[in-house]
């Protein structure tokens, strides 16, 4: 098994004198896809803001590619954020920005490519999502959701990120469109060799996707796995949680 | 990590090309430029057959260094692996599509630019009397159904604008006051008409510096507070939400604001035009000697009481200038940050040119108003 691409040791975060998590371990191995799941409340997307650096835990210790999120040399921090992509639940475009420019955003900062190339590159980008040269003008606030959640995506593996973060990827979509992205990424994945961390609570994206899972609960990881692996535990939530899905499941 | 590199081996009579390394993101910093002079070598020009199995990885920038330098095409014999090979593929979607040049100026475009400002002028106009006329109906509905009076927003507004300005218009009032009364003081001792600044404070601030003080300031405090709710409102499509519960959003949204604004820019004026008399009273007493007693006996002798309600009349103008424009601004704001930020920063600026604006046609109209004889 090669090195994790994430790695939790002993979290815990509160707020107030409420306990997310106490005490939670996880280790994603490099090249998975990794799918989180869990309760409302039970600390999904707290966790993904930590791994992202978004919000500092308390206690514990995070790696992300190996490396820690705040090692104080702020050149490090900033390298380290170049090598992972986030597609956040609603997309997080920036408005006043079309989509050219947004895809162009992360590639611009980086400071030595020119205009052409960085041109070109977004167009690349914007076939990959299977979108067309014409929406590159669009301003975000003219396109449908499933689109804005694809201009995210390429605008999250503008950096050809190493790690790809994904909150609720299919959240808001119809049947239709969530399978669409679903084996969009599921192509990409495999086109650029991304590890894949996933938060989600729909139980199609989480069969077509993931190739392990997580479930938070009780302030920790109850169990960590396979799909299959993970279904056999016994748990309430576990139990009613995928006891919706193997009907669900039964009936494809 | 691998350094990308291109070099070509002569074998038999045309080179050959081989690349090796990372060709990826990382790897191609700070080498790009010197891989393209070399890609667009004479060798490369020559060389039949691309050896690309040396390459570990290869990203879209790999690619569409590559790509470009071949011409946008593959070249005839290519050797690479699988993975590479579909990475090009993935390149040659790229058309001979290149950005758009950058715009240069050309002549006549600041006549083109004028007649925009001045089509953009019209439409704001047009906007604003659409609005006023929206608001009117908006009353008379009211007067029909009076269950549908947003008293609630109406009490929520008066505070918001009224209330909570009282602390920063007196303070500003009073130091107007002092500064005006201060600076006039000094005048009037060469002359020997120390008297004469209860006429000037008097007339001054209550027919003119008070109603533009309190309209300046409630432009920025108000206007732009109304402005950006309105624009987050558009925004966030609340007011898409309220329309669609059967609730007029200029029912519920706008005719509060403003008759909140126009009943309390009046009673502000009156509190600001006072709080900057007393401020040039102070500053009369300890400059001129002038008790506030004979200040205050003197005040309504040489001002008329014509110019009180000039003042309040003015407070009402301002106060349903201010309002109609920062709510038509904050309904104008297009769903992106850039142009609630611009809208509400055009709300501030219009209030305060249009306050300027109606207190010239005050100072037109009321000439012969109000003035001592």
């Amino acid at each position: 098994m090669s090195a994790p691409v994430i790695d939790i040791r002993g979290l815990v975060t509160r707020f107030g004198s409420h306990l997310v998590h106490d005490g939670l371990d996880l280790s994603i191995p490099a090249g998975e896809v990794m799918a989180l799941v869990g309760g409302s409340g039970s600390g999904k997307t707290t966790l993904l803001r930590q791994v992202i650096g978004l919000m500092r835990p308390q206690r514990g210790d995070i790696r992300v590619l190996g490396q820690p999120l705040f090692s104080g040399d702020l050149q490090a921090d900033r390298v380290l954020r170049q090598r992972f992509g986030m597609l956040f639940q609603q997309g997080a475009l920036f408005s006043a920005l079309n989509v050219l420019e947004n895809i162009a955003f992360p590639l611009r900062e980086l400071r030595w490519l020119d205009r052409e190339t960085i041109h070109d590159l977004v167009m690349i980008k914007l076939a990959m999502v299977e979108l067309e040269p014409r929406h590159a003008w669009l301003m975000p606030a003219e396109l449908s959701g499933g689109m804005v959640k694809r201009v995210a995506l390429a605008r999250a593996l503008a950096l050809e990120p190493e790690l790809l973060l994904l909150d609720e990827p299919t959240a808001g979509l119809d049947p239709d469109r969530s399978a669409a992205f679903v084996s969009l990424i599921r192509r990409l994945r495999d086109q650029l060799g991304l590890s894949v961390v996933l938060v989600t609570h729909d139980i199609d994206t989480l069969s077509a996707l993931a190739t392990r899972v997580a479930v938070l609960g009780d302030r920790r990881i109850l169990a960590e796995g396979t799909l299959d692996h993970v279904m056999k535990q016994d748990h309430p939530f576990i139990r009613s949680f995928f006891g919706a899905a193997r009907h669900a499941g039964s009936a494809y | 990590m691998g350094v990308p590199t291109v070099s070509f081996e002569m074998t038999g009579a045309q080179p050959v090309a081989v690349l090796s390394g990372e060709w990826t993101l990382t790897g191609l910093r700070g080498r790009l430029d010197t891989l393209r002079r070399q890609l667009a070598s004479a060798d490369a020009a020559r060389a039949g057959h691309w050896d690309l199995r040396e390459v570990t990885r290869l990203d879209s920038l790999g690619a569409t260094t590559l790509w470009r330098a071949w011409g946008d095409r593959l070249p005839e014999r290519l050797e690479a692996d699988p993975h590479t090979l579909d990475m090009l593929r993935v390149a040659a979607v790229l058309g001979p599509c290149r950005p758009a040049p950058r715009m240069r100026p050309r002549r006549g475009d600041a006549l083109v630019a004028l007649g925009r400002l001045g089509g953009a002028l019209v439409a704001q106009l047009l906007g604003m009397i659409a609005l006023s006329g929206q608001i009117l109906f908006d009353a008379v509905r009211m007067l029909r159904f009076p269950q549908d009076a947003p008293l609630r927003e109406l009490s929520a507004n008066l505070y918001k604008t009224g209330v909570t300005a009282l602390p920063i218009t007196a303070l500003v009032g009073f130091l107007i006051g002092v500064v005006l009364s201060y600076l006039s003081a000094l005048q009037l001792k060469t002359f020997g008409a120390d008297v004469f600044i209860i006429n000037i404070l008097g007339i001054g601030i209550i027919r003119e510096l008070g109603p533009v003080l309190v309209a300046v300031l409630v432009a920025g405090r108000s206007g732009s507070a109304m402005t950006a709710q309105l624009g987050v409102m558009r925004v966030t499509e609340e007011i898409d939400a309220l329309v669609t519960m059967g609730v007029p959003a200029t029912l519920r949204l706008v005719l509060p604001k403003v008759a909140a604004l126009v009943a309390a820019m009046p009673l502000l004026v009156l509190w600001t035009s006072a709080s900057a008399l007393f401020g040039g009273m102070v500053a009369a007493a300890v400059q001129l000697d002038i008790g506030f007693g004979f200040f205050l006996d003197t005040l309504p002798r040489v001002v008329p009481i014509a110019n009180l309600y000039i003042g309040f009349g003015k407070g009402l103008a301002f106060g349903l200038v201010i309002a109609l424009v920062a709510c038509h601004f904050g309904l104008t704001v297009r769903p992106n940050t850039e142009s609630l930020s611009s809208n509400t920063t055009r709300s501030v600026v219009s209030a305060i040119t249009c306050v300027i604006l109606v207190d010239a046609v005050f100072a037109i109209a009321t000439r012969h108003i109000g003035m001592p004889t």
